[in-house]
């Protein structure tokens, strides 16, 4: 029963620890609202397990054979009061947890653009084996393995997958969205705070996936526009052949960026996306060997 | 054309030592023991009592010995896990490169729910649900044996893939794109893929057999809501297998089209859809934690009732909370993918629904507390199991519901935070219950009773190692670690998954105490006999017989139209010894014949198995052949029963006097 207190001190401990980096230190709207609920909905049901817990190890204990005080009921079996209350406490908890969710789900739709004044930033997220392409429509520019933002700018994402489906996350951020070949998903997020955020890849997609995250660089808007210029300076560019040699599996991709982008790339990896699947189709052997 | 197709030499990872040294040593045991059997001259005798067997009980039994094997299998992957991310941190890439790596995350799933924890469960209620009902055995006892031969099938193949070839590197779920051919055209997806489908085809005759056996072959006088509570949930459990296995069987045969015939379900291109094998690989995969964990809670009230000294709390609750649950199984499956992008008034749906499966657990805990209340609760193993569940399930489920919330999940979905609420349910609801099922219905199955003491080590070394390995998951998960990762760069997580592997070890020795437990029971087993056949002075029809039973259950079947009527007919008799036992009448009883079909099936469904694996198209042929001609065999057969003599009958339970006769 001690290693119960132990699991409680841990948990109390994991909220703690926890709060250097990851879920529980959002730098913005989107993640500072989802742990909100993850609180709100953690100490909804606390108030009722932790009683629980209490009374199974008070009942167990006090009417343990040995224990000639406690009273033995042999024909306790029914009572129609403790039966409401045994339905009635669990179904309370859940009308409670269950508004949490229901009006959640709808104020953090990821697909939901973020309220602001600040004209939104358009990100085109591709997963690739292994390893991220992040496509700046308005820019005209792309980079590989590092995403770099505006603060206080809403981020507006369309993700897709040039195969294998992965999931898209910055826990810092907000929560992850999976990326699927041949379909758009959605997602808003925004950072508050200047700062580098770790982003992962969420979904396993094979032998690279354990080199597949990327930085995220939340910089100040007149950063952003230095960045951008200098990525438009620099770099290889980033037409269909680009993307068909970029899509072939590799590893542990250093970050770099396409000083242009082939306009409508991206619609042409939804739409076909095909040549890709051609190339990693004659590439994607067991033997294939690791570029580093 | 090949004529072994894709078999060669090169399947054979021969430039691997620890894949090579654990198949050598697994082959050596297995040769070790074989000889040892022969050379004893036990092989008559474990063909005639067990391998041919369509005993229930002997089969159950076959089932939790096959389990427990497989979950030392499990284990190993489990731990070689937590000890690479123990290490691989920074710069570091551990002792297991990603292929391998790869291939045991998806073999300890893969081996976890489908042959360790499945079997465990179908186990026990092949050894005690007939015994409840006050039957003599299952409805197709032939059938009983070919499900479990079909599963050892399945378990043989995914162990095969170790030594020849590979295993799947696609997960326990194998999500396509990655499991097709494009992603994946190695063998180890098919090896999966064929495993699963021959074990899943035995799981479903199981399923089929037991309801039949549960609504139409109780005892005399015993109407459904007389039954005792476990084999309610083993009517839920199996009904869910029912409805919920077809859909796995049809998906995985789809995924196999893709492969093998360029079918184009779930592929990229040409029009397929991966996201729909994820949609229907959780309408079988939610509905399956079900059946996997109603049967455990079935458990846990028989515990929970006999060594309280009580009966259930809320029948009745525990009865429409079970079925209740049962039904809403089928309406959660999304929560699987929240994150997959369907409309917050989907996800909203799912994410509620999800939660109200919480309500008739929580009424299901409330009511074993209720049913402690008031009572004289002996504090032995299965009840140290129980409140360890207790305990650790209400939690668990607390991280199930968080992650239920969508804009949570949204967050903790694929991280070690999921990883962390799957094992702090499945371990304590299915595992710690069916421990407890084990050390309860031991002396029934082998006429003596556990070790006690080593009994709680095993119990405290699990229940402490279970917290010491899974809380850590939940830290890391939210610092922002993903699940399935072979290294991470970041040092921060690293404490975490140190501490992870030691609770780790701390299991290991609670599985160590498990062994010695049985070592040192078999070895003091004079001294623990059950000589009455009810050494927890329990409450339902198991009890009733002699430990063991006789292949024949009941000399005569027992009259039982209450609940607890064991119980109810000892309070009557207030230790008098009941007389009637002299003067019964004895009738001869027809029993099913001992039948090879099931090991035959199963021996033709691996030559199968194992030639669609690897494109060997002749030998696939002839095993589908040789399964064909068994099942005529079978069904041809003159006699399927044989008659025991009433003088045999009358001899056994003079042998064996209970204390009271129903």
């Amino acid at each position: 029963m001690r290693s119960c207190v132990l699991a409680v001190f841990l948990m109390s401990v994991a909220i703690l620890g926890g709060c250097s980096e990851g879920v529980l230190d959002p730098k913005g709207p989107i993640a500072s609202a989802e742990r909100q609920i993850l609180f709100n909905s953690t100490g909804i049901m606390l108030a009722i397990v932790i009683p629980t817990i209490l009374a199974t190890l008070g009942v167990a204990y006090w009417f343990r054979s040995s224990n000639s005080r406690a009273r033995y009921l042999p024909d306790f079996e029914y009572s129609g009061r403790l039966e409401l209350l045994v339905w009635s406490i669990p179904i309370m908890t859940v009308i409670l947890v269950g508004g949490v969710a229901w009006v959640g789900s709808h104020d953090l739709d990821p697909r939901k653009p973020i309220a602001s004044m600040v004209k939104p930033v358009t990100v085109q997220v591709v997963s690739l084996d292994w390893k991220w392409l992040f496509i700046y429509p308005d820019q005209g520019i792309a980079s590989v393995n590092q995403l770099t933002v505006p603060v206080g700018t809403p981020v507006s994402f369309e993700l897709t997958s040039s195969g294998v489906m992965n999931s898209f996350w910055v826990p810092q951020l907000g929560g992850q969205i999976y990326t699927m070949a041949g379909m758009t998903t959605r997602l808003h997020l925004q950072a508050d705070h200047a700062g580098t955020y770790r982003g992962a890849a969420a979904n396993y997609s094979g032998a690279g996936f354990a080199d597949m995250r990327f930085n995220v660089d939340a910089v100040p808007a007149e950063k952003f526009a230095l960045w951008v210029d200098a990525a438009r300076n620099a770099g290889p560019v980033l037409d269909a052949q680009a993307y068909a040699d970029l899509a072939k599996p590799s590893k542990a991709v250093t970050p770099f960026t396409y000083r242009s982008v082939a306009p409508d790339l991206f619609n042409g990896i939804l739409s076909s996306g095909m040549q890709a699947d051609a190339a990693s189709r004659h590439t994607h052997q067991p033997s294939q060997e690791v570029q580093k | 054309m090949n004529f072994l197709g894709k078999l060669s030499w090169d399947a054979v990872p021969l430039h691997e030592p620890i894949i090579m040294g654990t198949s050598a040593v697994v082959v050596l045991a297995i040769v070790f023991i074989l000889g040892w059997i022969v050379i004893k001259g036990y092989l008559p005798y474990l063909w005639r009592e067990w391998i041919t067997s369509v005993d229930h009980k002997r089969i159950g039994v076959m089932y939790i010995v096959l389990a427990l094997l497989m979950l030392l299998r499990g284990f190993a992957d489990g731990i070689m896990m937590r000890s690479q991310q123990a290490v691989a941190a920074g710069g570091a890439q551990g002792y297991l490169p990603p292929e391998h790596f790869d291939q045991i995350f998806s073999a300890h799933g893969t081996i976890m729910i489908f042959f360790v924890a499945m079997p465990l469960v179908i186990g026990l209620m092949n050894f005690a649900v007939p015994l409840q009902l006050g039957v003599r055995d299952v409805a197709f006892p032939t059938l009983n044996s070919v499900s479990f031969w079909l599963t050892a099938s399945g378990v043989l193949l995914t162990n095969i893939s170790l030594a020849v070839g590979e295993f799947s590197k696609a997960g326990w779920v194998a999500y396509p794109p990655l499991s097709g051919l494009q992603f994946s055209p190695g063998v180890g997806v098919d090896y999966y893929l064929w495993a699963l489908q021959i074990s899943g085809i035995g799981t479903l005759l199981s399923g089929i057999n037991f309801v039949t056996t549960i609504l139409k072959m109780r005892a005399p006088g015993m109407g459904l809501m007389h039954m005792p509570v476990f084999c309610w949930t083993a009517l839920a459990s199996n009904l869910l297998i029912v409805a919920a296995f077809p859909v796995l069987t049809v998906t995985f045969a789809m995924l196999l089209l893709d492969r093998y015939l360029d079918f184009h379900f779930f592929t990229i291109d040409a029009g397929g859809n991966p996201m729909m094998y994820v949609n229907l690989f959780w309408v079988w995969g939610h509905p399956e934690v079900y059946i996997l964990v109603l049967p455990a809670f079935g458990i846990y009230s028989e515990v929970s009732a006999t060594f309280s000294g009580k009966p259930l709390f809320g029948y009745r609750s525990m009865v429409a909370a079970t079925m209740t649950i049962s039904i809403l199984a089928y309406t959660v499956w999304l929560h699987h993918f929240f994150t997959m992008g369907a409309s917050a008034n989907i996800n909203a749906f799912f994410g509620v629904m999800s939660m109200i499966i919480a309500v008739p657990t929580g009424v299901k805990i409330f009511n074993w507390l209720f049913t402690m209340y008031g009572g004289r609760v002996r504090f032995t193993v299965p009840v140290l199991w129980t409140i360890g569940f207790m305990v650790t399930f209400v939690l668990g489920g607390l991280t199930g519901v968080l992650l239920a919330v969508p804009p949570i999940d949204f967050q903790m979905h694929n991280s070690l935070f999921l990883v962390a609420h799957f094992h702090h349910v499945i371990i304590p609801g299915v595992v710690f219950g069916a421990f407890a099922g084990y050390h309860y219905w031991f002396p029934k199955a082998f006429g003596f009773t556990l070790d006690e003491r080593w009994g709680r080590r095993s119990f405290w070394c699990w229940f402490i190692g279970f917290h010491l390995a899974f809380m850590p998951l939940y830290v890391v998960g939210l610092m922002g670690m993903t699940r399935r990762m072979q290294h991470y760069d970041n040092l921060d997580w690293q404490p975490w998954l140190m501490v992870a592997g030691i609770g780790a070890v701390v299991i290991l020795a609670g599985i160590v105490c498990q062994v010695v437990q049985l070592v040192v029971s078999i070895r003091d087993r004079e001294q623990n006999r059950d000589l009455t056949g009810d050494p927890w002075n329990g409450r339902t029809l198991e009890w009733s017989t002699a430990s063991p039973p006789p292949a024949w259950n009941f000399a005569v079947l027992p009259y039982a139209a209450e609940t607890d009527t064991f119980w109810n007919r000892k309070q009557r008799a207030r230790g008098k010894r009941d007389e009637r036992a002299q003067e019964r009448e004895y009738d001869p009883i027809e029993m099913p014949k001992n039948s090879p079909t099931g090991f035959v099936t199963a021996f033709f469904a691996v030559v199968t198995g194992f030639a669609l694996i690897w494109h060997i198209w002749w030998m696939a042929g002839l095993g589908a052949f040789g399964a064909l001609v068994t099942f005529l065999v079978f069904a041809f057969r003159h006699e399927d029963e044989i008659e025991i003599p009433a003088e045999q009958i009358a001899r056994f339970d003079r042998a064996h006097p209970v204390g009271v006769v129903i």
